[in-house]
């Protein structure tokens, strides 16, 4: 499993970069990660941020875009503008949290 | 002065990539369990950022009209997937069974129904084209479509559109 540095912290992540430590993520790492994947984070994004962060440990997984727009209340348009072309991802990338499994 | 010694790894989001990729599918069926693998392909190619257009033809047709698009039937006769005695199949009573018992397992792994599965693609940026001879041979207009299907176009009209892209007929 990769260490990589950001913030000046060691990191774990997958092959791809996403963290694979839920407890290594904070408020400040994710302003990071959103910068290093060219996302600029607003109240809008937290939003979905954190609804991820609270759903995965309840959940064993992470939401796909139709939870977070059913359950966490954020239009599924809205997410395809606050995250462009791969919401999904790009959210759970910020939000520390593996890529999402579910097919829908 | 900063720590950061090794290179960060950060995911791949293709996100400078200049052209595209597209995908355009052509749904066909109009029964319940044959909606759903167009629908759910779209929605991942969505997700994933890939240019979508749907073309609905023949049986398909139910799946954006309006009076049918709520009520998709799946069946057991003709179908031996279900391994059950194909004679069950056509007593009274059956479609309406499984049907019901298929939408209880859609619902229960969170998937929506079709109607709102469209929406939901629309809200994701995909595009619905509903086709020409369809609607002439059953004699129907725009206005008995789903809302958000973009035009009736014909079959010309729809390879024109989805210049380069991969192609699903389901």
């Amino acid at each position: 499993m990769p260490v990589t540095t950001i913030a000046g912290r060691d990191i774990h992540v997958d092959d791809e970069g996403f963290l694979t430590v839920y407890d290594e993520w904070d408020d400040d790492l994710a302003k990071r990660l959103a910068a290093q994947i060219g996302v600029d984070l607003t109240e809008a994004h937290w939003k979905a941020i954190r609804f991820l962060r609270e759903d995965y440990p309840s959940q064993g997984e992470t939401a796909t875009l139709r939870r977070v727009s059913v359950i966490g209340g954020i239009p599924t348009k809205d997410l395809f503008t606050l995250f462009p072309k791969k919401p999904a991802k790009k959210m759970a990338y910020i939000a520390g949290l593996p890529k999402p499994h579910g097919c829908v | 002065m900063t720590t950061q010694t090794a290179p960060a790894i950060v995911p791949n989001f293709d996100d400078d990539t200049a052209t595209g990729r597209k995908l355009a599918i052509i749904c066909s069926k109009g029964n319940l369990d044959m909606a759903y693998p167009g629908l759910i392909l779209a929605n991942a190619a969505l997700g994933e950022g890939v240019e979508t257009h749907l073309f609905f033809t023949f049986w398909g047709f139910d799946m954006i009209t309006k009076s049918r698009m709520h009520d998709l039937k799946f069946t057991m006769l003709g179908n031996t997937a279900t391994h059950m005695p194909q004679g069950l199949g056509g007593l009274p009573g059956m479609t309406a069974m499984a049907t019901h018992m298929m939408k209880k397992q859609i619902a229960d792994i969170g998937v929506p129904e079709v109607p709102e599965f469209l929406e939901q693609i629309v809200a994701s940026g995909g595009h619905l084209w509903a086709c020409r001879m369809s609607a002439d041979m059953m004699h129907l207009t725009e206005d008995d479509l789903y809302e958000e299907v973009e035009g009736i176009i014909s079959a010309a009209d729809f390879i024109e559109k989805t210049d380069g892209a991969q192609l699903l007929f389901i």
